[in-house]
């Protein structure tokens, strides 16, 4: 059995919001400048320019990327042979509280869905946990900003609506978004599980490094025509028109009922950020 | 690139088309969903605003908490139809301009078109670019909103594109439109 601390916890979280509010990962920035490469909408070849801009100024440190620093999402997996000496929960809104309080980042919780008072730090983390076999305890936190959660969508298909179906929806979704999510966008897709799972399978789906497809051949193929059909759809960065719409298409899968389709569709702007770290 | 300053009267507002790409400099006030909601209460009630609407350009934005030594934090757009429901009434009263990103309703772009006001995009996501470009910042009403209070701010050059223009003309649909006329003719699609 191995000891973490809460303490630990709460510095890992802490250095993880800062670290993914100021700085890109690497794979999003290198998508983001081949697809610059082959943008030839000169409008659109503009703002990705923009876009590079902005992410080398906000390493310097004193700029987040966005100044929507996003509800923080916090993914722990947690090995069995893990034992944490203290509220494993609060230990984490404690980072996040920390993190945004010392990275100069953006309080955007409400505390109550109608009633809409801030806060004021962040908290609470959105934290999803994970148990998994060994000793280990992976902390994802990936700030997510909500001009792009607010076009998510989520739809219980027929079975009969079959493939084609599945793809109908999510390019309904991302055309309708249009300009709003801040193009280029990563979209994430669940299919399968049920009307709770599937949604978490898009988000999950989103945390998946660009360039990585589904395991399966069948998936991989059909993320690879989604790109390709969004990527026709003219709306380009920002909305302005050009070829890059999405970066891409990440579908994440799992078994569901003999009656549903479930298909769950989560957008992330280009802010494409997450940060990880293992204790 | 044509430049701008405020007071942005109805004559330079007329003279903008739709994609056009501009250089702002004066003048901005900070607004979103909370302060929009305060300031169409007041009208409602007929009590004073906190600033004057004539000719004024609203910038639909939370920014990030300054660090010392800056006056503001990353300031990128936030999405404005979200603001659908109280610009109206703004535009009617002599709001001149809007700055955000994202689609806006009928209804907005009719009482655009009537008040001969422009809505402007700024890049979406680009907040530490646009942050560094803001000279001051200064709370001048609704502090207890946080984020969300009302600012004004005075920026330099700032790069906007009109995005919608007193005419009603939309580069929402224009720029897609004309993009995919180019991409038939020289790759096929």
């Amino acid at each position: 059995m191995k000891e973490l601390s809460a303490a630990q916890i709460t510095a890992a979280v802490r250095e993880l919001c800062i670290e993914a509010n100021y700085h890109l990962p690497a794979d999003v920035t290198d998508c983001l400048r081949s697809c610059r490469a082959k943008e030839q909408w000169p409008v659109a070849k503009e703002i990705l320019g923009n876009i590079l801009d902005n992410i080398a100024v906000a390493a310097e440190g004193d700029y987040p990327l966005c100044q929507d620093t996003g509800l923080a999402c916090v993914f722990i997996r947690l090995g069995q042979e893990v034992h944490i000496s203290d509220d494993l929960a609060a230990a984490v809104d404690e980072g996040v509280r920390q993190g945004y309080r010392d990275g100069y980042l953006r309080a955007s919780a409400v505390a109550d869905p109608l009633r809409r008072v801030n806060t004021g730090d962040n908290t609470p983390a959105l934290l999803t946990v994970e148990l998994t076999s060994g000793d280990q305890c992976e902390i994802t936190v990936a700030p997510k900003g909500f001009g792009s959660e607010n076009m998510g969508a989520l739809k219980m298909l027929r079975p009969s609506d079959g493939r084609e179906g599945v793809k109908r929806f999510v390019l309904e979704t991302v055309k309708a978004a249009g300009p709003n999510p801040c193009p280029p966008i990563v979209v994430g897709v669940g299919v399968g599980g049920s009307f709770d799972k599937v949604a978490l399978c898009a988000k999950k789906a989103l945390l998946r490094p660009l360039g990585q497809h589904h395991p399966d051949p069948f998936w991989a193929q059909m993320e690879e025509e989604l790109l390709e059909e969004i990527n026709a759809l003219g709306i380009g960065p920002q909305g302005f028109g050009g070829r890059t719409t999405a970066l891409a298409v990440s579908i994440k899968t799992m078994p569901t009922h003999i009656t549903a389709l479930p298909v769950a569709v989560n957008i992330n702007c280009h802010v494409s950020r997450h940060a990880r770290r293992v204790l | 690139m044509i430049e701008i300053k405020t007071p942005f009267t109805v004559q330079q507002a007329d003279q903008l088309h739709a994609g056009d790409s501009v250089l702002f400099t004066g003048t901005l006030y900070t607004a979103r969903d909370a302060a929009h909601a305060r300031l169409c209460q007041a009208l409602e009630e007929g009590r004073p605003l906190p600033f004057d609407l004539t000719d004024a350009v609203i910038y639909y934005v939370g920014p990030t908490p300054p660090r010392p030594g800056r006056v503001i934090g990353s300031a990128g757009p936030t999405t404005s139809y979200r603001m659908d429901a109280y610009s109206p009434a703004l535009l009617d009263r002599g709001l001149r301009g809007m700055i955000g990103k994202g689609l806006r309703g009928r209804e907005v772009i009719e009482a655009m078109r009537r008040n001969h006001a422009v809505y402007f995009g700024a890049v979406g996501g680009t907040g530490a670019l646009i942050g560094r470009a803001i000279r001051t910042a200064e709370v001048i009403a609704y502090e207890d909103l946080g984020t969300e209070a009302i600012r004004r701010l005075t920026v330099e050059k700032l790069p906007l594109t009109v995005v919608i223009d007193t005419q009603g003309n939309n580069l929402y649909e224009t720029g897609p439109q004309q993009y995919l006329e180019f991409a038939g003719q020289h790759f096929n699609q």
